[in-house]
């Protein structure tokens, strides 16, 4: 699928010049609570279809919702951490439509009492060939949760889509995992920054659930789900343009591409004198662009009301003041604490950032080694082999541990840089400890002073052009034996022991 | 011990003291309920689902235990039929709906299971309006339960078949439901005690909802004493029901083996007698209000200035509840499924499935119901049936500073004929005028047998109500008015019953 030809697209650069966008962004997240939503099935993803379900995640009739107040504390602390106002009583609605995913034909979640309201989360969407970062504030209007719904899988016909298909099939393990659904309020004065915004935002948002430890935020398994809004009005407008919303936009990059790619068709659609339609898109991850779904005259009317089954949610004062005494350092606070730390440029911390890598290269530093030792490891030849392998740092079969002993092997002698590198390769390959890489690859650094001299006195007997042009002052020439004694050598040798030796050999 | 036969007679209290004493056995006592099943249900269909085997296994796991020397509940043993709305582990489970038809639930509702715990015997599934929805029983999907006392006549609604059963002796005890006065009707039209606990008495949980907020499991039995020992077995917290009430079960037993009413404050409501009930059910009314009166008890009149509005409140929030809550039929994971032959969509399926499975009263109320929900209705509907809920409870309440229960009649007339009342709703829906205003504020309420009217030589139910949580109240009053008539009769009311 790709755009309808009638819509031609605006260079974006265009686009932002002359039209003012509006964001709103809403972030479904997983919560990582051991058990379901309203009953007691367990969570953990990727079960044998339909093995984690009871009566009530089923919605067998007479079967009834209890909440899980885990579920509960995680949203609070959700609340609290964008800085929301914790709402002293609220109740779960039900949201009636009937869909084969969903067990009961409606879904619970919060309608118009939702348990955080009111706060914002700041952004920093890094400046661009060295440009200055920009900080922006963007406003939440509520937090609230939710029950997930079950996992169809189409089956037959090309496209895996439910057109076409030859029948479905469904897995209720999902069916009553815990969401929160985070909702901006409107984001305006972005300008050109609004697509790097919207990931700036999203990406902020995973950090802090996982910092919070409320959420795995696995985007890959689907556990954090986007849907953007965009509208655009000319810069001069004083109101905001009629909205489309891009539905299940699920990865970074996606949601910065998605509305980078509305903006550029609603402005073609309004250059051409045409109006946007007010209704809901959906995005494609192949080519980048976002086609039609329900426009709002055939949106559903869901019928929202209290959930009878339930009593309302009223987390007390104390309960929720003591949470907000636990709550953990904010990424944004720690990120800038770490890199005060370390001393770091902001471009540095950037790069430690977007590798992935904040967590490991402090992990590394526990495990004793400098901050400089652990990310050059992390952000080099770790970075390389994940971005080959195609997944995160943290996927990879190295420890912080590892890192950490091997760079301190480094620092010690025992090993140097290329022979560190092969005992990455060891590890990768998952070939042992790095002690046991050492050993049976043979990795140790040549530290018998008798056996590098040897080899010394060799090679320059046999360059005695070289070895004069040292003697004669040349420090520099040293380079080239250097290389033929670590040869030699077969690259045991302490480079930096090996210079010495030469050097204090022919008394230069 | 007098032949089995006659053991379809005696009190469940009677029968535990026969067990207890070693003269009979659980499951003499159980088949001799199955062959009085076999007998009159051709006449009288109070079941839907009769499990013999099921019955006489547990009665014999019963006397096994009791041989053995162990510790039994005081009820174990003794046979129970259960509402076909309460999900039973592995036996049909209809609801009284084409769209369960074969459904065997893989669980157990708690009132199922605490019944199980107390040792009781299931006998069967009983007879039920579909869905709860209705106040005859005509509205079943298998076909009407009859009232015991006159075969051309309904026993009330929608736990018909409940109340039937208990009538006509083939069980000594049954559970219903009750969503506006569906175990407190039919106990009124067949001349038994029934009785709906305080909303969140007994779990919900595993009890097919009708409307969440409103539905509540209770007993129906022959005397108030054998109804409070069924009420404290079924009843107190469970984890898995939200609205369950985390307080101890009040103390019913007690108070039925009480009877004491000298002192008590009586009021009977201004807005619920006279105009509108028929006369011979008002002439036993008064009668019973006198006798409790001459036991000591202070007769007052309370108002419940809000109590015209509360049919059409409740006909507002039970449609909206049920239209979400009978969603989940839908053809897709149990009970039937139509026109699923791989071409049309999953849309299509549910709306074959739903348009078949459903009778018309259940369609009926589930359209009024996503009516009053719609965007834009949902204030003037469901918001303002809310309020006057509230006005109800707030009534009540300053009653109840008044008075220590309220009475009513239970119903407005006694029971009419098959297909009287099918054709207009509202006429059908005007039977619980008295009883849906207790479902909406939440308190217990009793209906006890009074005598019969003298027009038709027909059953009269009484309802005690009393506040949350007080529903010893009731078996307190129900306790004194049973003595009372007995005193004055010579015998309680469903001893008049016929034979059949």
């Amino acid at each position: 699928m790709s755009a309808t030809s009638a819509e031609a697209l605006v260079d974006y650069d265009d686009a932002v010049a002359r039209y003012q966008p509006v964001l709103g962004l809403e972030v479904h997240v997983e919560l990582n609570t051991a058990s379901k939503m309203f009953c007691g099935c367990s969570t953990t993803f990727g079960a044998e279809p339909n093995t984690q379900v009871c009566p009530t995640c089923l919605g067998l009739p007479g079967s009834l919702p209890v909440v899980n107040h885990d579920a509960v504390e995680s949203a609070i602390r959700m609340g609290l951490a964008l800085n929301c106002d914790i709402a002293p009583w609220g109740r779960f609605a039900r949201k009636n439509y009937f869909y084969p995913d969903m067990p009961k034909d409606y879904q619970i979640s919060q309608y118009d009492e939702p348990l955080c309201v009111d706060g914002w989360l700041d952004v920093t969407v890094p400046g661009i060939d060295g440009a200055e970062s920009t900080v922006v504030r963007v406003g939440i209007e509520r937090v609230h949760m939710e029950e997930d719904t079950g996992k169809l899988t189409h089956a037959g016909g090309a496209t895996g889509r439910i057109h076409g298909a030859d029948y479905s099939l469904v897995d209720y393990n999902r069916a009553g995992v815990p969401l929160i659904e985070i909702v901006t309020k409107p984001v305006t004065g972005t300008g050109a920054l609004a697509p790097e915004v919207a990931k700036a935002y999203v990406t902020e948002l995973r950090e802090l659930m996982r910092a919070l430890g409320v959420s795995d935020v696995r985007m890959e398994q689907g556990s954090l789900r986007c849907d953007a809004n965009v509208s655009i009005a000319p810069a001069d407008a004083v109101e905001w343009g009629t909205r489309t919303e891009t539905k299940n936009v699920n990865s970074l990059r996606s949601v910065e591409r998605a509305v980078r790619y509305e903006i550029r068709r609603q402005a073609g659609v309004l250059d051409a004198g045409g109006t946007i339609t007010q209704e809901t898109r959906h995005f494609h991850e192949d080519d980048g662009t976002t086609t039609p779904g329900r426009s709002k005259e055939t949106a559903e009317d869901y019928r929202y009301f209290p959930d009878p089954d339930l009593v309302p949610v009223a987390p007390a004062l104390d309960y929720v003041e003591r949470l907000r005494t636990t709550m953990p350092e904010s990424p944004a606070v720690r990120r800038e604490r770490l890199r005060a730390e370390w001393g770091l440029s902001e471009f540095d911390m950037a790069s430690v950032i977007n590798a992935g890598a904040l967590d490991l290269v402090v992990a590394t530093i526990a495990e004793g080694a400098d901050h400089a030792g652990a990310r050059k490891w992390w952000l080099g030849e770790l970075a390389r082999e994940a971005n080959e392998r195609g997944v995160g740092l943290a996927d990879l079969p190295v420890t912080p541990a590892d890192v950490a002993a091997v760079e301190s092997m480094v620092g010690a002698g025992r090993l140097n840089d290329k022979l560190a590198r092969q005992v990455f390769a060891g590890l990768l390959a998952g070939e042992g400890s790095p002690e046991e890489i050492i050993a049976a690859r043979g990795l140790e650094v040549v530290s018998d002073e008798g056996v590098l001299v040897a080899a010394v006195d060799d090679v320059i007997a046999a360059n005695p052009d070289v070895a004069q042009k040292i003697r004669d002052g040349k420090v520099a020439a040293a380079g080239a034996l250097i290389g033929q004694v670590m040869k030699a050598t077969k690259g045991k040798a302490d480079a930096g022991r090996v210079r010495e030796l030469i050097l204090e050999r022919l008394e230069a | 011990m007098s032949p089995t036969a006659d053991l379809t007679r005696l009190s469940a209290l009677d029968l535990a003291a026969a067990m207890a004493a070693g003269e009979v056995s659980s499951v003499e006592i159980t088949q001799a309920h199955l062959d009085r099943i076999e007998a009159v249900e051709p006449k009288v269909h109070a079941f839907l689902h009769v499990d013999p085997e099921g019955a006489l296994a547990s009665a014999a796991s019963v006397d096994a235990r009791r041989a053995a020397g162990e510790d039994l509940p005081a009820l174990a043993g003794v046979p129970v039929a259960v509402k076909d709305v309460l999900a039973t582990r592995g036996t049909p489970t209809t609801c009284g709906s084409a769209i369960l038809r074969g459904w065997r639930p893989p669980y157990d509702a708690t009132v199922v299971r605490k019944i199980r715990e107390a040792g009781l015997v299931i006998l069967g599934k009983t007879n039920m309006d579909e869905f709860a929805m209705g106040s005859s029983t005509e509205h079943s999907a298998y076909g009407p339960t009859r009232n015991p006392w006159d075969l051309e006549r309904i026993p009330g609604g929608s736990s018909g078949g409940s109340a039937a059963a208990v009538a006509s002796y083939s069980a000594p005890l049954s559970i219903g439901t009750d969503t506006g006065g569906s175990i407190r009707q039919p106990a009124a039209l067949t001349g038994t005690v029934g009785v709906k606990p305080t909303y969140g008495g007994v779990s919900r949980y595993g009890l097919v909802a009708l409307a969440s907020s409103l539905d509540q499991a209770g007993p129906f039995a022959r005397t108030v004493l054998d109804a409070a020992m069924l009420h404290e077995a079924i009843a107190g917290h469970d984890p898995l029901d939200s609205t369950s009430i985390d307080a101890a079960v009040p103390p019913v037993v007690e108070a039925a083996l009480s009877g004491d009413v000298d002192g008590m404050r009586i009021g009977l409501v201004r807005q619920l007698r006279g105009e509108g009930f028929q006369p011979g059910v008002q002439a036993r009314f008064d009668e019973a209000v006198d006798l409790l009166a001459s036991k000591g008890a202070i007769v007052t009149e309370v108002d419940l200035p809000h109590a015209e509005y509360a049919l059409a409140a409740y006909y507002l929030i039970l449609p909206s509840e049920c239209s979400s809550n009978l969603a989940k039929f839908d053809g897709m994971r149990f009970g039937l499924r139509v026109g699923d032959d791989g071409q049309r969509s999953a849309s299509e399926v549910m709306s074959l499935t739903r348009d078949e499975g459903f009778g018309p009263e259940v369609k009926r109320r589930i359209m009024l119901g996503t009516y009053a929900l719609s965007k834009g209705y949902y204030d003037a509907y469901y918001g303002q049936a809310q309020k006057v809920r509230t006005l109800i409870a707030r009534d009540f309440a300053e009653a109840f500073a008044r008075v220590d229960v309220v009475l009513t009649p239970t119903a407005p007339t006694t029971a009419f004929r098959l297909g009287e009342k099918l054709d207009d709703p509202v006429a059908m829906y005007l039977n619980d005028i008295a009883t849906i205003p207790a479902n909406l504020a939440g308190i217990p309420g009793m209906s006890v047998p009074v005598g019969l009217a003298a027009e038709d030589g027909l059953p009269v139910g009484l309802q005690i109500m009393a506040p949350a949580m007080a529903d010893d109240r009731l078996y307190q009053v129900g306790a004194a008015l049973e003595a009372g008539l007995v005193e004055l009769y010579g015998h309680t009311t469903i001893e008049e019953a016929p034979q059949l």
